[in-house]
């Protein structure tokens, strides 16, 4: 810290100056793409400070395509996923944290599989099973093979490890079963991995696209990022302050929760993320 | 009850009973028991997340080995075993090969950009920055944002005289680029989104790490009067190693699996200049339902994971141990 202070004025002036210059960077196409969704579209290719705001551009989209539809259908993959997951990789994650049985680590070796290979990669086999299953163009064929995750079962895996034994020893004690002691001890103990995994989760499946795309073949099924591909590519030709828009819209509720809660965020992120 | 042993599984063991009791009691038990209950137990929450591992990741791989020898079926033509056919088609496509080694650019042309961009941003929010809270948020917030809105807004960047890449220009003089429309940019146009959208992601990585160094090496180096660069290169950079493979590792995989901004900005064009190999399996397997010939490459790509998988195997192997 003291050498911080101590380094010369000039280089912590061009360490800031860079920072920034790349900050600026970053921000810049976003911040360009929501100028031009609240103006008129005159103005998208005219930068003005004094353009007036409008919010024409973003009714124009919502009526343009069945965004209500792709909302709902986004919100429901999203929360069948995550809750399903949060579910699943729990028991999985206990069975490997606190059971000792045959094939152990041969079971756990092959869950850490799914950390290379997602689903997606094997889409051609998927598909497949999906279709054998009969859940093509539907929710559910989108989100079943999301239903558990390797990554969910390392993470609450090294969560359970690190409770205290004497914990569930007592729970036994007073009289716990197997998922008595998981629901009382483990998982209020674990929360902020809860909350940091969902969070990833919530994020990850939002913007999901390639699966999505594969499966999903109507308004009823699409979620958003597919909806915004079809309205993007082939509805709009070149309006762009209108695709502009759409892409803020989908965007939206996600930015504005991370705006809001960008700390918890990034520390989720940070979380999730140190093996 | 209370004072009674209990195992380091949890299981409760039957209450001591004393002499030749015992021994009558709970010898028996001990051998019929020949499937503990925990056995069970720990099967049967595995059991869900096993099943669905096995149906969407692991038999997949084996069916996609499989179907790779064999021909895609036809309406008149059931699917039937053709050897190597599929993989001598994929040989002798240059396309395959276009779209293999656009990857391998992509790969290795994003992946050192983005670590070390992220990395710089890292030391940029963990030091004493004025407004440092707004800079994380700035480098991180693409991240949160779907690859396909981000692919949108940039394309809109990217558009010929209108974009504002173009508007940028004229201001200099330039004239107008087809920066997506052009063989020789297309790929590079496409890679700068790339890192935009991934150097924020790994920045938090390092961001985590640089903050569980602790703070008397840096003391200890002052008063060494060590300079910040000696610092970095002695100190920082390897105690980040570990965090350093762990991105390496998630990029390698992102490179091959996030093809999301191609459907949007180019759509594998301009003549296969930004076709990558996801992409190409996408188009082969389901624009074209030659699953046959799509199950060969996907292969492919799973021989690359594999490799990658091996590496990080032999290297993360005496880092990181559990338990």
């Amino acid at each position: 810290m003291s050498a911080r202070d101590r380094s010369s004025p000039l280089s912590h002036a061009l360490e800031t100056g860079a920072a920034w210059a790349l900050g600026l960077f970053w921000l810049a196409p976003l911040l360009y793409a929501i100028w031009t969704a609240f103006h008129p579209a005159l103005y998208a290719t005219h930068f003005d400070l004094f353009a007036p705001l409008t919010l024409e551009n973003l009714d124009r989209a919502w009526h343009a395509a069945p965004f209500a539809r792709y909302f709902l259908n986004t919100i429901i993959l999203v929360t069948m996923i995550v809750g399903a997951q949060c579910v699943l990789c729990t028991l999985a994650a206990f069975a490997f944290a606190r059971f000792e049985f045959p094939g152990r680590n041969l079971l756990f070796a092959l869950v850490l599989i799914q950390l290379m290979i997602a689903p997606e990669i094997l889409a051609v086999a998927n598909y497949q099973t999906v279709r054998a299953l009969g859940f093509v163009d539907s929710l559910i064929g989108v989100a079943l093979p999301y239903f558990t995750s390797a990554f969910g079962i390392f993470l609450l895996r090294q969560a359970f490890l690190g409770v205290p034994k004497d914990l569930e020893e007592a729970a036994r004690i007073e009289g716990c079963g197997t998922l008595g002691v998981l629901w009382r001890v483990y998982v209020p103990l674990a929360r902020p991995i809860y909350l940091a995994y969902g969070l990833v989760q919530v994020s990850f499946h939002w913007n999901n696209f390639l699966w999505p795309l594969i499966i999903t073949n109507s308004v009823e099924t699409r979620p958003l990022t597919v909806g915004l591909s079809v309205f993007s590519s082939t509805d709009q030709g070149i309006d762009w302050s209108v695709i502009t828009a759409a892409t803020i819209m989908t965007s939206g509720p996600l930015l504005i929760g991370f705006l809001l809660f960008q700390r918890q965020f990034v520390q989720s992120f940070m979380r999730a993320g140190i093996k | 009850m209370v004072d009674q042993p209990v195992r380091r599984d949890g299981i409760v063991p039957p209450a001591p009973v004393e002499g030749r009791a015992a021994a009558r009691l709970s010898a028996p038990s001990q051998t019929r028991k020949w499937l503990p209950r925990h056995y069970v137990e720990a099967w049967l929450l595995l059991l869900p997340s096993l099943v669905l591992l096995a149906t969407f990741t692991h038999i997949p791989i084996v069916s996609t080995l499989i179907d790779s020898f064999y021909s895609t079926p036809k309406a008149n033509r059931p699917s039937h075993f053709v050897g190597l056919a599929n993989y001598d088609d994929m040989f002798a496509d240059p396309i395959f090969w276009k779209s293999f080694w656009n990857n391998v650019v992509y790969a290795l042309g994003t992946i050192p950009v983005s670590v070390a961009i992220a990395l710089a941003m890292a030391i940029f929010v963990n030091g004493r920055l004025p407004g440092r809270g707004l800079l994380r948020m700035a480098y991180f917030t693409p991240t949160v944002l779907p690859m396909i809105a981000v692919a949108n807004i940039w394309l809109f960047f990217y558009t010929p005289s209108y974009g504002l890449l173009d508007q940028i220009a004229r201001l200099f003089g330039g004239h107008a680029t087809n920066w997506l429309g052009s063989q020789s940019t297309a790929l590079g146009a496409i890679m700068v989104v790339t890192v935009w959208k991934e150097a924020g992601f790994f920045m938090i990585f390092y961001l985590a790490a640089l903050q569980q160094i602790p703070p008397d090496l840096k003391e200890a180096a002052d008063i060494e009067g060590a300079s910040r660069f000696t610092f970095f290169r002695r100190v920082t950079w390897p105690l980040l190693m570990p965090v350093t493979l762990f991105i390496l590792v998630n990029a390698v995989i992102n490179a091959f699996r996030t093809v999301d901004h191609i459907f949007i900005m180019t759509g594998g064009g301009p003549d296969n200049a930004t076709n990558v190999l996801l992409f190409h399996i996408y188009e082969i397997g389901f624009k074209f339902w030659d699953q046959g010939y799509a199950t060969a490459m996907t292969m492919v790509l799973l021989a690359i994971l594999a490799g990658l998988a091996l590496v990080q195997f032999l290297t993360a192997g005496r880092k990181v141990h559990y338990q």
